[in-house]
C-alpha cells in the first residue's frame, strides 16, 4: 500500500520539525544550561552504558560464531601437530570421549580425549595435559599417543616460563620436546623417567631444571592416565 | 594559524610531550610488550587505533558529557572500544591476536588514553581531537618500536623476528639477523632490562632537547657582537 502524497508530506515536514528539535537541543548553549542538572547527568551516564551494552552484545553475538571457529581451527592445527595425518581419516573434533583425571594431576578433573580412528578402528589418541607446577604456572601441553602406548609426539601450547631459559620447551625454540617420540611406560624404567640430573634419560637446560623436570614428571603422568583408562578408550579389543 | 595548530599538535605528540619521554604515562604495557620491536608495534599500532577513536568520540559527545561524571564516561567509552578491538580481533584477526591478545586487554589500563580525553579531546573539535590521537599514538608506536628494536638486538642479536605474522608474509624483509651467532643476553628480554633501556633513550631524548635548546644561543652571540 502506498501512503498518499498528503500524507508523504505530514511525515516529512514532522520529519523535519523533530531534525530541526534535535538541533536544537544538540546545540552547544542548549547543552551547557542542561549539564549542571543531576536528572540530565543520571540520563547521560545510563545513556552511554545502554550504548556501550548495545554495541558490545551485538559485536558478540554476531562474532561468537567465528571465534569458534578460529579456536576449532587452532585445535586442530595443534592435533595434527602431535598425530601424524595419515594415521586417521576422521574428524579428531567429533570423535572425542570425556574420562575422569583428577587423580593425575594434570590440571583438569575431567580430561577431553581426541580419538583417532583409521577405517573405523581407533589408531591413536590425544589430549592436553598440564604440568601445574611449572617454574612459573602451569605449562600447557598437548600429547599424541599410539594405541600400544608409545608417545607419537608432544607440544607445549602455552606456558609462563623464563624468556630465554626456560621456554626451550617450545619447538620453535629447541628440538627437546622431540626426545619424547617413541618413548613409553613399557620401554623406560620409572627410574628412567626424569631429567639427567635426576638419574633419568631426558636433558635439562643450562639454567633451568625445574621447567624439563616437571614437563617430563606431567608427560609420564599422561601416559599412566591412558593406561588406566586404555579400556574405556580403545574398548573391548 | 590553523595549519600551526596543526603542527604544534603534531611535534607535542612525536616529540616535545610524547606520552612516555615527557608524560611517562603508560610504561605498564611499554615494558611488558617490547622484547622484541614486532611486539612493539602490533602494540602501537593497536593502541594508536583505540586512542583515534575514544579521542574522536569523546570530543565529538564533549557538550553532552557534565564536568561532574566525565571520567565515569571516559572509562565507559575506552573499555568498550578496547573489548570492541578485542573482540574483532579474535574473529578476524585471529593470527595477530594470538601475538597480541593479552596486551590489548592492557589497553583499558593505559592511562595516557584517559590522559588525551581529559586533557586533550574534552576541549577540543573532532577535528583537532582525531590530529591529537593519531600524533599521540604514532609517538607511543615510535618509542615501543625503538624500545623493542634495542632491547631486541641486545638480548637476542635479531631485529623485527616474526614480522611476517604479524604483518603479512610479504613483510619477511623486516625480519633480520643483526649480529649473527649472538649468544643472547637475557637481562634485556626481561624487564629490568626494559628499565634500563629505557632509561637510556630518556637520557638521550633530553641530552638532544638540551642541544636543541642550546643552538638558539650560540647563534645570537655573534648579533649581538654585531650590535655593539
Amino acid at each position: 500500500m502506498k501512503p498518499s502524497p498528503e500524507t508523504l508530506q505530514r511525515w516529512q515536514s514532522q520529519f523535519a520539525h523533530y531534525q530541526q528539535w534535535l538541533r536544537d537541543w544538540l546545540e552547544p548553549s542548549h547543552l551547557a544550561g542542561l549539564r549542571p542538572r543531576l536528572e540530565f547527568q543520571t540520563g547521560v551516564l545510563a545513556g552511554f552504558a545502554l550504548i556501550a551494552s548495545i554495541l558490545l552484545g551485538v559485536t558478540n553475538c554476531s562474532t561468537e560464531s567465528t571465534i569458534q571457529q578460529r579456536l576449532d581451527e587452532d585445535l586442530n592445527a595443534s592435533l595434527a601437530e602431535v598425530i601424524p595425518a595419515d594415521w586417521h581419516d576422521n574428524d579428531l573434533l567429533q570423535d572425542t570421549l570425556t574420562v575422569a583425571s583428577s587423580e593425575f594431576n594434570i590440571g583438569a578433573a575431567e580430561t577431553i580425549v581426541y580419538l583417532a580412528k583409521k577405517s573405523g578402528k581407533t589408531t591413536a589418541v590425544c589430549f592436553k595435559l598440564t604440568a601445574p607446577d611449572g617454574y612459573s604456572g602451569a605449562i600447557n601441553m598437548i600429547i599424541g599417543i599410539a594405541t600400544d602406548g608409545t608417545i607419537l609426539g608432544v607440544r607445549v601450547l602455552s606456558h609462563k616460563e623464563t624468556p630465554g631459559l626456560g621456554d626451550k620447551i617450545e619447538v620453535a625454540k629447541s628440538d627437546w620436546i622431540h626426545a619424547f617420540v617413541g618413548r613409553s611406560l613399557a620401554n623406560l624404567t620409572p627410574a628412567q623417567w626424569a631429567v639427567k640430573k635426576d638419574g633419568g634419560v631426558f636433558d635439562q637446560f643450562a639454567g633451568a631444571t625445574i621447567t624439563p623436570r616437571k614437563s617430563v614428571q606431567a608427560i609420564n603422568r599422561g601416559l599412566q592416565l591412558f593406561k588406566a583408562r586404555q579400556a574405556q578408550l580403545l574398548g573391548p579389543e | 594559524m590553523f595549519s600551526d595548530t596543526y603542527r604544534k599538535i603534531a611535534l607535542d605528540g612525536l616529540w616535545n610531550n610524547n606520552i612516555v619521554f615527557s608524560q611517562n604515562l603508560a610504561l605498564c604495557p611499554l615494558l611488558a610488550v617490547t622484547g622484541t620491536a614486532t611486539n612493539g608495534l602490533g602494540m602501537g599500532l593497536a593502541t594508536l587505533a583505540v586512542i583515534i577513536a575514544s579521542n574522536g568520540l569523546i570530543s565529538l559527545a564533549r557538550h553532552l558529557i557534565p564536568n561532574e561524571i566525565r571520567i565515569p564516561i571516559f572509562v565507559l567509552l575506552i573499555a568498550a572500544l578496547v573489548t570492541l578491538v578485542d573482540i574483532l580481533m579474535n574473529a578476524y584477526a585471529h593470527e595477530l591476536y594470538k601475538v597480541l591478545g593479552l596486551f590489548i586487554a592492557l589497553i583499558v589500563t593505559n592511562c595516557a588514553l584517559l590522559g588525551r580525553a581529559e586533557a586533550f579531546a574534552s576541549k577540543q573539535p573532532v577535528k583537532l581531537a582525531l590530529w591529537d590521537g593519531l600524533m599521540m599514538g604514532l609517538g607511543f608506536t615510535g618509542v615501543l618500536v625503538a624500545l623493542g628494536a634495542v632491547r631486541e638486538i641486545a638480548a637476542n642479536g635479531t631485529l623485527f623476528a616474526h614480522a611476517s605474522v604479524l604483518l603479512g608474509e610479504s613483510f619477511t624483509f623486516l625480519e633480520m639477523t643483526v649480529i649473527p651467532h649472538y649468544q643472547g643476553f637475557l637481562l634485556m628480554a626481561l624487564p629490568p632490562g626494559g628499565f634500563i633501556m629505557l632509561a637510556f633513550l630518556i637520557v638521550g631524548k633530553r641530552l638532544i632537547d638540551q642541544k636543541l635548546a642550546a643552538k638558539p644561543a650560540e647563534v645570537s652571540v655573534p648579533v649581538v657582537a654585531v650590535t655593539e
